[in-house]
């Protein structure tokens, strides 16, 4: 960690997206109070997480990347277990239909697949009625419908107000779900904004993308924060050799390509 | 701090359940001694001599078996899943967890103890225990210190295909080097000397008294304070090296 300085406001679903490796689960690790910070300062819900209070935890609920339960427990008696450790939990049989778990209340965990380990992960950092959930990489693994659900129930989170910090590797994950988006990598905040901003004025690269198929069919892309110049410039000198610039196209660079470009190996 | 208790209890409960229903911790931890007085109380059958040692050593190696053995497994188990540092991010208090926990392999303990009386007197010709007190004191500084060093020992373990070689290779040297010197008046010195400075036969001794001899407490404060003394150095070591996460790999 070299130094990330961010601020997340409450009720906003804010996405912490890099690499592998780049300091996201250091980062969540340290606001969660699992892991000490060497240096800065560190205010979670107004309270130093380092001190590990019994009263920031209430407020907290956490998804970890890898959590484990207990083999022998079903998903019920884990939430009614879980419930019991908070001052106002949720009801249990809500949290049930919110993370879609009824029809596997009363199985035990090591029959769950996957994807009911994941929900079940989600309905345990719920049922305490938090205000702030981390989600460490909460979809990495799942199959494209199994996201789709996950994405529905942050959605649902936020409407609810709560605030939320997930961290993920998936660049549609964070378009899809986040207010705003910091791009980390080798412990530094590369970017930070709401993914559209990024788009539209992306940090370091290029405003606008220009895209044409020129005379020998290949695909050139052309970047400018110029592109009423460079289209004159391209379109006169097509019309000067009597060609088509088949598949023009003026458009923004995808939340993808500053990613790219801001990730990459210099 | 009633919260914290009611938070125990409701975790002492929980551990409950998952004992019962987890069938081979359970034939671990709790029927394998069972088995073994079954069998060397049936080998041994007419030999009074024999089976007025037999009792007590088993009831020592129950005490390490539900402490040591069980706690080291679970410790293991529960870190390498994950499932102790979710508990971690949770507003359970580390004391209610850890309460829950001991009072779970103390109820074993003394569930073990009790058929292990119970049995030495239907079976094996030994009345009741001749000194309650004795008895209780022994199991209970027996208890906290063997579930002491268990926790202490998880540390050691790096995962958890590893735990059966790791516990077995304390465990069964341990056992054995105890009962042989408890059984033997002809064991060489230095043997009787490593023995003695471990804690289960000192617990053996204690236990014989309290059970068999009648003798109570006072011949036997040594071997109380050489078991306090590990439950000492394995409460420091439990505090002070206890890991709630598997290592990073």
């Amino acid at each position: 960690m070299r130094g990330i300085d961010i601020t997340v406001q409450r009720g906003e679903v804010f996405g912490l997206l890099g690499p592998n490796g780049a300091g996201k689960t250091t980062t969540v690790e340290i606001l969660e109070g699992y892991r000490a910070r060497t240096s800065g300062e560190v205010s979670v819900l107004g309270q130093d997480p380092a001190k590990r209070s019994i009263e920031l935890r209430r407020r907290i609920g956490i998804v970890l990347q890898s959590g484990g339960i207990y083999s022998h427990i079903t998903p019920r008696e884990a939430l009614r277990h879980w419930a019991s450790f908070y001052p106002h939990p949720r009801d249990v049989e809500e949290v049930l239909a919110l993370s879609g778990l009824q029809a596997k209340a009363d199985e035990r965990s090591r029959k769950l697949s996957g994807g009911q380990l994941r929900r079940l992960d989600f309905a345990l950092a719920l049922v305490g009625d938090p205000e702030l959930i981390f989600l460490d990489e909460p979809t990495t693994g799942f199959d494209p419908e199994a996201r789709r659900a996950a994405w529905e129930t942050v959605r649902s989170l936020r409407e609810l107000g709560k605030t939320i910090l997930l961290t993920t590797h998936y660049l549609e994950e964070a378009q899809a779900l986040a207010d705003r988006v910091a791009i980390v990598k080798d412990g530094r905040v590369l970017a930070i904004g709401p993914p559209r901003e990024l788009m539209a004025h992306p940090p370091g690269a290029a405003h606008y993308r220009v895209a044409y198929r020129d005379s020998r069919g290949e695909l050139v892309e052309r970047q400018t924060d110029d592109p009423t110049r460079l289209l004159h410039e391209l379109t006169s000198e097509a019309l000067a050799r009597g060609e088509q610039l088949e598949e023009l196209a003026v458009g923004h660079p995808t939340l993808e390509d500053v990613y790219l470009e801001l990730t990459a190996d210099v | 701090m009633s919260d914290a208790l009611a938070l125990t209890w409701r975790q002492y409960r929980l551990e409950r359940k998952m004992f019962w229903r987890n069938p081979s911790a359970a034939f671990f931890s709790f029927a394998l001694p069972l088995l073994f007085l079954a069998g060397a109380g049936a080998a041994l059958s007419g030999n009074q001599h024999q089976l007025n040692r037999l009792v007590p050593m088993i009831a020592g190696m129950s005490v390490m078996s539900t402490t040591f053995t069980a706690l080291a497994y679970n410790i293991v188990f529960l870190r390498e899943r994950g499932v102790l540092k979710r508990i971690r991010g949770t507003p359970l208090p580390t004391i209610s967890y850890f309460g829950g926990v001991a009072a779970n392999a103390v109820t074993n303990t003394a569930l073990q103890i009790t058929i292990i009386v119970l049995a030495g007197r239907a079976f094996f010709g030994i009345g009741w225990p001749l000194h309650w007190v004795a008895l209780i004191v022994f199991v209970v500084v027996g208890v906290v210190s063997f579930a002491a060093l268990g926790v202490a020992f998880a540390h050691a373990i790096p995962n958890f295909e590893s735990t059966a070689a790791y516990v077995n290779a304390v465990f069964l040297p341990v056992v054995a080097i105890s009962f042989y010197v408890f059984d033997s008046s002809s064991a060489p010195g230095f043997v009787r000397t490593i023995a003695e400075a471990l804690p289960l036969k000192p617990l053996i001794d204690g236990l014989s008294a309290a059970m068999v001899a009648g003798t109570g407490l006072g011949g036997h404060l040594d071997a109380l304070a050489v078991i306090a003394l590990w439950g000492v150095f394995g409460l420091y070591l439990a505090v002070r090296g206890f890991s709630w996460e598997a290592a990073r790999t």
